[in-house]
């Protein structure tokens, strides 16, 4: 049998969403649901005086308004934050709708129940709120000197300062030292991350008095339903989460969110259906935002730009509420200020500050693309003062050693960075832009080229338990399959996995179908149903191939292993004289005798005539728990032409070289680099979450939000690598989030390439042509 | 008001509010969620249908003024079990991830293609402007309504 991983299997999940059949939280038929709508804050710091309900309430139609106070007995702890980074840590507490104050500009003051969507939003409008301002904290430089108070409870905005600097004297000497030293401030602007589904969830008490089933547009059904329990002091073995359809995720729906504790406690108190549907406009900061960083970086190299220390300071905002993982973003990055160089002293230091704005949290490479910008801008920094080519300072550098234990204190699994490099310069045809670059330079032209390079290196596989202990994070990284053969031989593959457009029914069906034997149409993957796979941690940090796909493969293995006993048994032979091969257990030496999976399966099943001691059916659950992380690499590479005349930056050619171990499904890995790229490029050029002095979003709907069209876009040149994982027995890494962590900075970089010559050395994201045209400007005065 | 439709060529009647929104007459009388809401602002395209065969994002009318019109949603769009050849361009090519935006991408290629049979790229990428995906980066979005444009062989 021809083995189905590493072909490009055209997806299974395409027909349901190609023909509409597919159905997202929206689009469920419940009846005699009632519709909530949330009235939220305007104003992003304020008390609140005063909340008159009664014009609200006499709408025909409307069940009930109320407000935080009147709900605050409903919930038994505020929404969860998973991850206290340190024992210290300021948590302030967060209740689904704000009680007194309220925080930022979209936070829920007071829900509307009503018999039906319109008249729970035609009665919202009528809820008046009467707010008394207090002072906007906006700027996290201010934020951190305390100027005034996000939380006056607190004593200060500074949540927490996490620090990873495992020799400061080795740091001192590389910096006093160097003969080469640069000092870099970059601005992470916060991001929007607009998937296209809106968040939705709807609750139904069923089915049986005490029991809910909970619909939600989530990654983490798994996470969903545990801390629901916890955060409603509800009997976790009464809630069952499924998540449809779900529209896309990002990280912006890995949370526990203010509406899905709503939504139950109202389906719990009301004894009815419960349905919530997020507006776009009203995600706009109602779901979290991404990104949002200052970042002060240092690099201390020898007079070859070989980099022997890189110290990093951060400050991160948090917005105005910890979220589920909101202070651990800027840790998942903090292991990677060294990209893919070997840099011996390491030094990081992060602070988290509270602002008036949306909480921030994991926005798709989460900490990872921060990191991969600092040390992709730095490094060209670098080059420039040494005097030599972007492509070879970094050749300097490179990390050529596996397994390679970091300065930073990781243990990076494979790699091979200067081929990618290599492949990504030929495909690039680097020297021959280099060349027109020269020509336009010396004509005089208005006309202005780059070329940028980007060369990562990223964790991901999320992740080894005893290191998310050591990070002070709440759970484990675990993840949970089983493998159950039916009796007709066909088989389910039950997952913990939760996705949301990757492609894991198809995928993982591959895996099981090679390892099984069986043909890949006979294998169903069943998910994101806590009643059907109970065991999970879900979808996010590029983790379900080589964390969940692993578990599947193991699962397989264990199934074989049980029905080796069966086979052994009704075969007559030792169980070590069976091979497994094709599907099929065969006598070593007589391979005419065989018993094929399906038909042990059916013994099995009747258990008529089992070996002593093995259960009946045939069915193996494994939860693997990865010993180390993947580490992806690549380089990616971007070509720029820009119009002196208008600042209009042309994405003239992208290259994308990128090596995620071995493969399952290359057409897969294709898409979600494709994807990657477009949200990289987009925040390099266009996405800011931008607002005003008052602390109101001004970019809060996609008209003024520009998420790119195809219009704005190039095709891409993809090229990868394969140099597998010895982490797990499938060999693979992860590709979700790579295409986003590599080409912000491949993009930023040919943009500052091609405007260098002018003496422009930085320009904050995104480089809309305003900014381009203005640096362009004063450079000339 | 009362309004006729005819919706994937069947005859629908219904009293709707004046100020309902095709897209919410189409999801929510005639339950048909296949076409989807990804914005207030008529910026995102997911509830792209045909009404005569030509493409109109059905936030931006109210179902009034459909009235009397013919309708094609994605549940329409294949002839039996058999798919458009602009679906099966999507599948052939993974012209999509998610699926949240796939209905009204592939039913503004169709009007796209009805319109321009031999496109080039800058032609499908310029045409599908007004409908956003958040998956895909558009570069298999392009190829699909390319190899569509073939497969159609150029003619309406």
């Amino acid at each position: 049998m021809t083995a189905v991983v590493g072909s490009r299997q055209l997806r299974r999940e395409d027909p349901a969403l190609l023909t509409g059949e597919a159905r997202f939280v929206d689009d469920l038929q419940i009846p005699g649901a009632l519709s909530v709508r949330i009235v939220r804050s305007p104003v992003a710091h304020a008390k609140i005086a005063s909340i008159d309900t009664s014009a609200a309430a006499a709408v025909p139609g409307v069940v009930a308004v109320l407000t935080g106070s009147d709900l605050r007995d409903a919930f038994e702890n505020p929404l969860p934050c998973a991850w206290p980074v340190t024992e210290d840590m300021k948590n302030p507490e967060h209740w689904p709708l704000a009680i007194g104050t309220v925080n930022f500009a979209g936070e829920g003051v007071a829900v509307v129940v009503a018999e039906t969507r319109v008249a729970a939003r035609d009665a919202a409008e009528l809820v008046v709120v009467d707010y008394g301002d207090l002072p906007v904290i906006l700027d996290l430089e201010s934020a951190a000197a305390d100027d005034s108070l996000v939380h006056a409870d607190l004593g200060t905005n500074k949540s927490y300062t996490w620090e990873l600097i495992p020799d400061a004297a080795a740091v001192d000497a590389a910096f006093a030292s160097a003969a080469h030293t640069v000092k870099e401030r970059y601005v992470q602007q916060r991001l929007i991350p607009m998937a296209m589904e809106p968040r939705g969830v709807v609750v139904i008490p069923e089915p049986y008095g005490g029991d809910y089933t909970i619909y939600s547009a989530t990654q983490i059904p798994h996470i969903l339903k545990l801390m629901l329990g916890i955060t409603l002091g509800m009997p976790e073995q009464k809630l069952r989460v499924i998540a449809p359809a779900v529209g896309g995720g990002f990280g912006s729906k890995l949370n526990v969110y203010a509406e899905e504790a709503l939504c139950l406690a109202l389906a719990r108190q009301f004894k009815r259906p419960i349905r919530w549907v997020e507006e776009r406009s009203e995600g706009t900061t109602a779901t979290i935002q991404g990104r949002g960083m200052i970042q002060d970086i240092e690099l201390a190299a020898d007079a070859d730009g070989k980099i022997n220390a890189v110290r990093v300071n951060l400050l991160a905002d948090m917005g105005a509420y910890l979220q589920l993982v909101t202070p651990g973003i800027p840790l998942l990055g903090a292991f990677l200020y060294h990209g893919c160089y070997d840099i011996p002293a390491y030094s990081f230091s992060c602070t988290g500050v509270f602002t008036n704005r949306t909480p921030t949290d994991a926005y798709r490479g989460a900490g990872r693309p921060e990191a991969t910008y600092a040390i992709e801008r730095s490094i060209d920094a670098l080059a420039e003062k040494v005097g030599v080519d972007p492509a070879e300072i970094r050749r300097r550098n490179f990390i050529r050693e596996f397994p390679y234990s970091s300065g930073a204190g990781l243990m990076f699994d494979s790699g091979e960075y200067e081929t990618a490099l290599d492949k990504a310069l030929a495909l690039a045809d680097y020297e021959g832009v280099r060349k027109e670059q020269a020509d336009l330079r010396n004509a005089g032209s208005p006309k202005h080229v780059g070329i940028g390079l980007s060369s990562y290196v990223e964790m991901c596989g999320l992740a080894p338990s005893r290191v998310l202990a050591s990070l002070r994070y709440a759970a484990g990284g675990w993840e949970s399959a089983t493998i159950r053969v039916l009796p007709t031989g066909k088989v389910q593959a039950i997952t913990g996995t939760s996705p949301h457009g990757q492609g894991h029914e198809t995928s993982w069906a591959m895996v099981v179908a090679d390892r099984l034997g069986v043909p890949w149409e006979d294998v169903d993957v069943l998910h994101s149903d806590t009643a059907i796979a109970p065991l999970g941690m879900d979808s996010y940090g590029s983790r379900s191939t080589s964390v969940g796909a692993t578990a599947i493969a193991l699962a397989c293995d264990k199934v074989i292993d049980k029905a080796r006993l069966v086979a052994a048994h009704q075969m007559e032979a030792a169980p070590d004289d069976l091979e497994f091969v094709n599907g099929e257990f065969a006598v070593k030496g007589t391979p005419s005798k065989t018993m094929a999976l399906g038909a042990i399966a059916f013994e099995a099943f009747t258990a008529h005539d089992l070996p002593d001691g093995v259960e009946p059916n045939l069915e193996a659950q494994v939860t693997w728990d990865p010993p180390n992380f993947t580490f992806p690499f690549g380089t990616h590479i971007a070509v720029v032409e820009i119009d002196d005349q208008t600042g209009h930056v042309d994405l003239r050619k992208y290259v994308a070289v990128d090596d995620c171990g071995n493969q399952v499904n290359p057409l897969l890995v294709e898409g979600q680099i494709h994807g990657g790229v477009a949200q990289g490029i987009a925040q390099a050029l266009w996405e800011e979450a931008v607002y005003d002095d008052d602390g109101t979003l001004v970019t809060g709907s996609l008209l003024d939000y520009l998420v790119p069209s195809a219009a704005e876009l190039p095709s891409y040149t993809l090229e990868q690598t394969v140099t597998p994982s010895p982490t797990n027995i499938l060999g693979v890494k992860g590709i979700g989030e790579a295409g986003t962590i590599a080409s912000t900075p491949a993009v930023v970089n040919a943009i500052i390439d091609a405007l260098g010559h002018l003496g422009i050395k930085d320009i904050d994201m995104p480089a809309t042509p305003q900014r381009v045209w203005t640096a362009i400007q004063e450079a000339k005065q | 008001m009362q309004i006729g439709v005819t919706v994937n060529g069947v005859a629908q009647e219904h009293d709707v509010e004046p100020r309902t929104l095709l897209v919410q007459y189409l999801r929510e009388e005639c339950r048909l969620t296949g076409t989807k809401v990804g914005c207030d602002t008529s910026s995102c395209g997911a509830c792209t249908v045909l009404i005569e065969g030509e493409s109109v994002k059905s936030c931006t009318m109210f179902a009034a003024q459909a009235d009397g019109a013919s309708i094609t949603t994605i549940e329409g769009l294949a002839d039996g079990e058999k798919w458009h050849p602009v679906q099966q361009a999507f599948h052939e090519h993974h012209g999509l991830q998610c699926g949240y935006c796939t209905a009204g991408m592939v039913l503004a290629a169709v009007s796209l293609l009805d319109e321009v049979p031999n496109p080039s790229e800058h032609d499908v990428r310029f045409g599908l402007e007004g409908n956003l995906c958040r998956c895909t980066g558009y570069h298999n979005i392009v190829k699909a309504v390319l190899a569509a444009a073939e497969t159609m062989g150029g003619s309406k």
